[in-house]
């Protein structure tokens, strides 16, 4: 590929790729994002293409394997072009199926979307209610593109801001753009990206270096990793426009060790991206250079952290430091820095193109644009979801997400990541944006979203967090190292039924102290037990009087069966793994509570319609019948 | 591990102290472990004591100083799969294994380790053996997959 040295050279190149594709050949779009390939998508790819090759209609029909389009829940899922026909959990056994209706230009009914409620069946993608309830801006891209072709890319418009940016512009009005829209940092600090900019922008220092920061460790959180999969040139291309306007030359992608094709996918955009001239000297004819690196965490969630992750680029141990100096003033080798999350430098491009009013017609006063958020948990359609600032959660909840599975009871979500916090069901009308979430006792956090349902147990939720914080502390500031250490130690107490009168206000005590910490992880670390003390303290108090009301701390509940629903059926003491049922054929069975692990296996066995096994909040079971009562009498048959 | 391979991985970055961390990544995702002697000619290779470079291996959860299993099984345990029943997945392959997360069994076959979220949250909870997802498990599962490696 020669290099495009000018604007007239660009715009050549762009016909000349939308003139080699002709829009109305059919093409099937294969989700090969990490969750969908971890349900078997590459087979489903081989299936296809095998198909396709044994009836010779290379042709006439293109197989294209994209980044993750959202609906992991029902994957491997595939949409079919030009028609946008969006079938679900396809099969390899599916392919010739699939094949044929291409050709016949026909639907397969099964494998399309079934609403749950008026059961009707969805042919297009955007008339599916998971999708048709978001504004997917950023995410909608992926099922367009293969992320290994910079011409898929070119196709939909990709690297038009770049020109526009850098022939048409000076630095300082992209900055100024970038201002006008709104833009916060979606990282979780949700910090103004233009005023971040301008710092780094205006620092004295003529060496300055831009950072993506793709070290996504929040668990429960993966739209930086579909967004570096599915469209790692936008990623790129918002860099490239952001490190002309600050005056970088260099700059470098952090990506987390645990997202292999994430740093693959983003290694082939840059070789690319450098052979077309969109990264290297001279870009575009503009007299502006740029080279971008790519390094890898090596598993260390603090990394995250601005001043962590700087120091892990310049190959020490990422503990953070204080601040100020700032990044934008003093960062990587003591240079001017600006770090911006992936889904950040994802939305400069669209700021550029479509101008900062239009960007700034979406979200709210204080919040422009669309999030990406990951919403998992006790969901029906987990996935991941872009929708406006200012959406309510209970439409994320319950219009996108299809409410809770199995008709339990919505408790709570959670957001902002280990150092966020629950919203309970009052709080479900609240509008999303940066401000509420915060103004509510959580934070936007990068995007992570977990629905709980009536079986979490908020006491053991908080436990884990703090369990999480404990193993990732970097153990630089006392009340970190300690403070997360001590409280996680009432919890556990109390989780296991030692809790005490006085513990929560201890831990209460203790959540005041972690102010005094360097970085958000310390800092943030009481904010689970906080908010979940102030929304759900009666599960702390019943905790403490020795009952888990969610059956899951094992030391506070206790398995029971019912004598009188029991048909002695056999079915439990066959697969409780601890021998801790005594029955026999026409016994009523019961739970020896000595032996009993806890583990569920006779809850699972136990047939719905007998539904004898239950679970009692507690320690205290109704005494067992006397052996000679447990024989059952049955009616004549 | 060769010692020309490893100044092979060293040269590929340039020899650089600030390239510490990606060259021992380089070498722990194909030697599966880092060994002192390797340590030691990093070490030497790019004039960075060997104090700082036990600072980073111990630091950072992807490298480890003993040896590997011949497969590694990570059962992810972010907040996702948490409230998904990781704990009783993770509690099932103990089982199966007969070792604990950080450890490894005496005939090297597998490694046993826990991720706080590898992405997949969807599909949890999940594990991953030899880079291979298995997602939406259940215990009863587990036996069947792990029968699949040697």
């Amino acid at each position: 590929m020669p290099k495009i040295n000018s604007s007239a050279e660009f715009a050549a190149l762009r016909k000349e790729v939308l003139s080699s594709r002709d829009p109305n050949r059919p093409c099937i779009a294969v989700c090969t994002g990490s969750g969908c390939l971890a349900l078997g998508a590459a087979n489903l790819v081989t299936a296809l293409k095998d198909e396709i090759q044994a009836q010779g209609l290379e042709s006439r029909i293109e197989v294209r394997e994209t980044g993750c389009p959202g609906f992991c829940e029902r994957g491997p899922l595939i949409v079919v072009y030009p028609d946008e026909t969006c079938y679900l959990k396809v099969q390899p056994a599916d392919a010739k199926e699939v094949i044929a209706s291409v050709l016949e230009k026909t639907v397969i009914d099964r494998l399309l979307y079934v609403d749950p409620v008026t059961g009707e069946r969805v042919v297009h993608e955007m008339d599916i209610p998971f999708y048709q309830n978001q504004l997917r801006l950023l995410i909608g891209n992926n099922i367009k593109l293969d992320p290994t072709s910079i011409e898929d890319y070119l196709a939909i418009g990709g690297y038009a801001a770049l020109e526009k940016a850098l022939c048409q512009m000076k630095p300082e009005q992209v900055v100024g753009l970038v201002k006008e829209s709104g833009l916060r940092g979606r990282g979780g600090g949700g910090f103004p990206s233009g005023n971040k900019w301008e710092f780094t922008r205006n620092a004295p220092d003529p060496v300055k270096y831009v950072v993506v920061n793709a070290d996504e460790g929040d668990p429960g959180a993966f739209m930086d990793r579909a967004l570096l999969e599915g469209s790692p040139h936008a990623v790129l291309e918002g860099l490239i426009i952001g490190a002309y306007a600050i005056g970088a030359h260099e700059g470098f992608l952090y990506v987390r060790q645990e997202y292999p094709l994430a740093v693959e996918n983003i290694t082939l955009a840059i070789k690319t991206a450098e052979e077309y001239g969109f990264l290297g000297k001279n870009i575009l004819g503009s007299g502006f250079d740029f080279i971008v690196e790519v390094a890898q965490g090596a598993g260390a969630f603090v990394c995250g952290e601005e001043t962590a992750l700087i120091r892990s680029l310049e190959g020490k141990a990422g503990e953070p430091k204080p601040r100020p100096p700032f990044p934008a003033v003093r960062g990587l080798w003591d240079k001017p820095t600006n770090i911006n999350n992936v889904e950040t430098w994802a939305n400069i491009p669209l700021i550029i193109n479509k101008g900062p009013a239009a960007f700034a017609s979406v979200g709210t006063a204080g919040s422009k644009g669309t999030k990406i958020f990951s919403l998992v948990g006790k969901v029906k359609n987990t996935g991941l979801v872009e929708v406006p600032m200012g959406i309510t959660l209970r439409d994320i909840v319950y219009k996108i997400g299809g409410g809770i599975p199995g008709d339990k009871r919505f408790k709570a979500v959670q957001t902002g990541g280990p150092a966020g916090g629950c919203m309970p069901e009052s709080l479900l009308d609240m509008e999303v944006d940066f401000d509420q979430l915060t103004k509510a006792g959580s934070m936007m956090g990068s995007g992570g979203m977990i629905v709980l349902d009536e079986e979490t147990c908020m006491v053991d939720f908080a436990r884990f967090f703090l369990a999480f914080l404990a193993d990732e502390s970097c153990g630089k500031c006392v009340p970190c190292r300690e403070g997360i250490q001590q409280m996680l130690t009432i919890l556990t107490d109390i989780t296991q039924g030692k809790g005490k009168k006085g513990d929560l206000d201890l831990l209460l005590q203790l959540t005041e102290v972690s102010g005094a910490s360097l970085c958000a992880l310390g800092k943030g670390a009481p904010n689970p037990v906080m908010s979940t003390l102030k929304h759900f303290r009666d599960e702390y108090e019943a905790h403490i009087e020795g009952k888990c009301p969610a059956f899951t701390c094992k030391e506070l509940f206790s398995f029971y069966i019912e004598p009188e629903k029991c048909q002695a059926c056999t079915n439990c003491g066959r697969k409780c793994p601890a021998g801790a049922i005594e029955g026999g054929k026409n016994l009523i069975h019961v739970v020896d509570q000595a032996k009993c692990t806890k583990c569920g296996a006779c809850l699972e066995a136990c047939p719905p319609r007998f539904g004898a096994v239950t679970r009692i909040p507690g320690k205290a079971v109704p005494a067992p019948l006397p052996e000679d009562a447990r024989t059952i009498v049955r009616g004549n048959k | 591990m060769d010692i020309g391979r490893i100044d092979q991985i060293i040269d590929k970055h340039g020899c650089k102290a600030s390239s510490l961390i990606q060259i021992l990544i380089n070498i722990q995702s194909e030697n599966h472990w880092l060994p002192k002697e390797v340590l030691e000619r990093v070490s030497e290779r790019l004039a960075v004591p060997m104090n700082q470079i036990q600072h980073i291996t111990t630091f950072y959860k992807s490298f480890s100083l003993v040896p590997k299993g011949r497969h590694e099984v990570h059962v992810c345990m972010g907040t996702a799969c948490h409230v998904r029943g990781a704990q009783r997945v993770l509690d099932t392959v103990e089982e199966l294994t007969g070792i604990k997360p950080g450890e490894t069994d005496v005939d090297l076959k597998f490694s046993l380790e826990t991720v706080n979220c590898i992405g997949c949250c969807a599909l949890g909870p999940v594990m991953v053996v030899d880079g291979e997802y298995h997602g939406n498990l259940a215990a009863g599962q587990l036996e069947d997959v792990l029968k699949n490696y040697e």
